[in-house]
């Protein structure tokens, strides 16, 4: 008796939560993702507070300081240029976010609706948007970046664009996908039996349902721009000195890296973290969405 | 099986017509005139009236297409503003360097990824398994640009066992060929093993469920038989066409691993274009990279129908 109602409470609680519910649930229960979380939250609050935490001006120069190994003064050295390196991670925290989270707004605020439009209306449309993805994803995301950033020419602003662009085929590709699994549903069916009008299907019946594989799929983009953002400014395609960037930090680390390889180590181990971190959620996010784990 | 080719072949017509639309559209974002924008620091009228003469820029957008894939179409990608050197021909220089370090990355790819994919999924829930998704996750999270950089500091200036750059053809010596690309090597196969132990782990679990390995098991095999010819083949086929898919992965990351380590392949050809802004070459490059992308993604679906009996039909 005890045991039939002990295996009967996870169902009540099952219905009782709501899809959201029981997806955070189910992702608090990972150990990796709720890692990750809190590495992005601390570097979030690093980024929001960065004069505030920060220990030094991460542009003031000084030609005394020049390639200080890590110290009680300075933890993480100083660069070719005397400025605190733990100050330019501080600040670079701030490049590199926000260019995971703009590039991949703009992935998704283009991909999203044309995926709606070709996985919904079919046909000709659908065929000509598949053409122009298949064309784009023909490209190699960081190839295509990097061709985008040279062309609209060098700054962070450009350098999120030309990322936005690249990554936006994978979005208009899954979207697609899944408004064809999705619109062939009862309730798709009911909602279009009641009158009503495209649009509104698509975006009130259609897209609340695929959201679970969007978010996945922006949380593995955000970590995939971070790297494409810190790529491009490496190349100095992307942050123009001397505002620091994590990539631009380790295109001057390169030249020193004989004499000063903490130039090196500190902005690469913030980029490894911080990708780790929202692979990881990713991660967690497609078990715990994952209708198939009943956990 | 051929009416599946045929089909495949006739959807690549519009995929590459809308190729050569984007990258020939990448010139359009070129902000003011892009005459004076391509000719650089050169003022000089006479070159930019040249500029404006190569590629039509006086004419319609259109017609600048229509003359830009008639070149294309006879291998005409046009010619390198700096070097005065056909794109075709720094192309043809730049390829087999960028294919080497590709090949010998993709071998270390599937050493490192496929078995352990395989001891992964054999091994589940063991320590084994645990470290080998620690692996993948690494790999997939670590900057390859970073990872060269340690990798430089560690065996060239620490060890000082490797070159920190450099590229020595492999017709000229290939010992000190094989030195000089190693460490490239290995950085842009480290991302893609990573890619492959994850999809080789998958495979294999599914594989090891299904009904025949269960009946090998029930017939009294040895595990390693089992898992050797019966599961593994089974499992590889998906795995290795996907690894032909992560070409794309390994040209992008051929971009970054040539800059760091001065190998003078495909990827730092389009780096150098766009210092240079030399237009023509980074379209050519795009193009080609394109090109070869579609092409593997053929063979992939080719070899998948081929190894797979029940798609053949």
């Amino acid at each position: 008796m005890t045991d039939a109602v002990a295996g009967s409470l996870p169902v009540i609680s099952d219905e009782l939560e709501s899809p959201a519910q029981r997806a955070l649930r189910r992702l608090f229960k990972r150990k990796g993702a709720i890692v990750g979380l809190a590495v992005i939250a601390a570097f979030i609050v690093i980024a929001l507070f960065a004069p505030l935490v920060s220990p030094y001006d991460p542009v003031a120069t000084s030609w005394s300081l020049v390639r200080k190994a890590p110290s009680a003064q300075h933890w993480f050295g100083t660069d070719d240029l005397g400025r605190d390196i733990l100050a330019r991670v501080i600040y670079g925290a701030r490049a590199s976010l926000m260019a995971g989270a703009i590039s991949v707004g703009i992935a998704l605020s283009i991909g999203v609706p044309f995926g709606l439009l070709a996985g919904y209306r079919g046909g000709f449309i659908d065929a000509l948007i598949s053409r122009i993805t298949d064309a784009m994803l023909a490209c190699p995301f960081l190839i295509l970046a990097i061709a985008l950033a040279a062309f609209l020419g060098p700054s962070l602003g450009n350098a999120m664009i030309a990322i936005g662009i690249s990554a936006t085929p994978i979005f208009i590709r899954l979207t697609r996908g899944q408004v064809m699994s999705v619109k062939v549903e009862d309730y798709v069916e009911a909602a279009r039996a009641m009158g009503n009008p495209p649009w509104r299907i698509a975006l009130f019946h259609i897209l609340p349902n695929i959201l679970p594989a969007l978010l996945v799929q922006a949380t593995l983009s955000i970590a995939m721009a971070i790297i494409a953002e810190a790529a491009l400014s490496f190349l100095g395609l992307g942050q123009q000195p001397p505002a620091p960037s994590w990539g631009s930090m380790l295109n001057s680390a390169q030249r020193f890296l004989s004499n000063a390889p903490w130039m090196a180590i500190w902005p690469g181990l913030a980029i490894f973290l911080v990708v780790l971190s929202f692979n990881l959620v990713g991660d967690g996010l497609r078990d715990a969405l994952d209708p198939r784990e009943r956990a | 099986m051929l009416n599946f080719l045929a089909r495949r072949i006739v959807q690549l017509v519009p995929t590459l017509f809308f190729v050569s639309v984007l990258i020939f559209s990448l010139q359009q974002l070129l902000p003011g005139d892009p005459a004076l924008v391509m000719a650089g620091e050169e003022r000089d009228p006479a070159v930019i009236e040249q500029i404006r003469q190569q590629y039509r820029l006086d004419q319609p957008v259109p017609v600048q297409y229509f003359y830009w894939i008639k070149g294309v179409l006879s291998g005409d990608f046009g010619e390198s503003l700096r070097n005065k050197v056909p794109v075709r021909e720094l192309i043809a220089q730049k390829l087999p360097v960028t294919i080497q370090l590709a090949s010998m990355a993709i071998v270390i790819a599937f050493l490192i990824g496929i078995p352990a994919g395989i001891v992964s999924a054999v091994k589940k829930g063991t320590a084994l398994d645990y470290g080998a998704n620690i692996f993948a996750l690494w790999g997939i999270s670590t900057p390859n640009f970073w990872l060269g950089i340690m990798l430089i500091f560690l065996f060239s200036i620490q060890l000082g066992w490797l070159p920190a750059s450099g590229y020595v053809p492999l017709t000229e010596n290939w010992r000190a060929s094989l030195a000089s690309t190693i460490m490239p090597a290995f950085v842009l196969g480290n991302a893609i093993a990573a890619i492959l132990m994850r999809h080789t782990r998958s495979a294999m679990l599914q594989v090891l469920e299904s009904d025949y390995v269960r009946t090998a098991r029930a017939k009294g095999l040895f595990e390693r038989s089992v898992i050797l010819k019966h599961a593994m083949r089974n499992a590889l086929t998906p795995v290795i066409t996907l690894g032909a898919l992560e070409l794309g992965t390994l040209l992008s990351g051929a971009v970054l691993t040539e800059q760091i380590f001065s190998i003078p392949g495909f990827g730092k050809l389009i780096v150098d274009a766009v210092f240079n802004r030399d237009y023509a070459v980074v379209q050519g490059v795009v193009l080609t990279t394109a090109t070869i992308y579609i092409t593997l993604n053929l063979i992939a679906d080719i070899a998948y129908i081929l190894v797979n009996p029940r798609l053949r039909g």
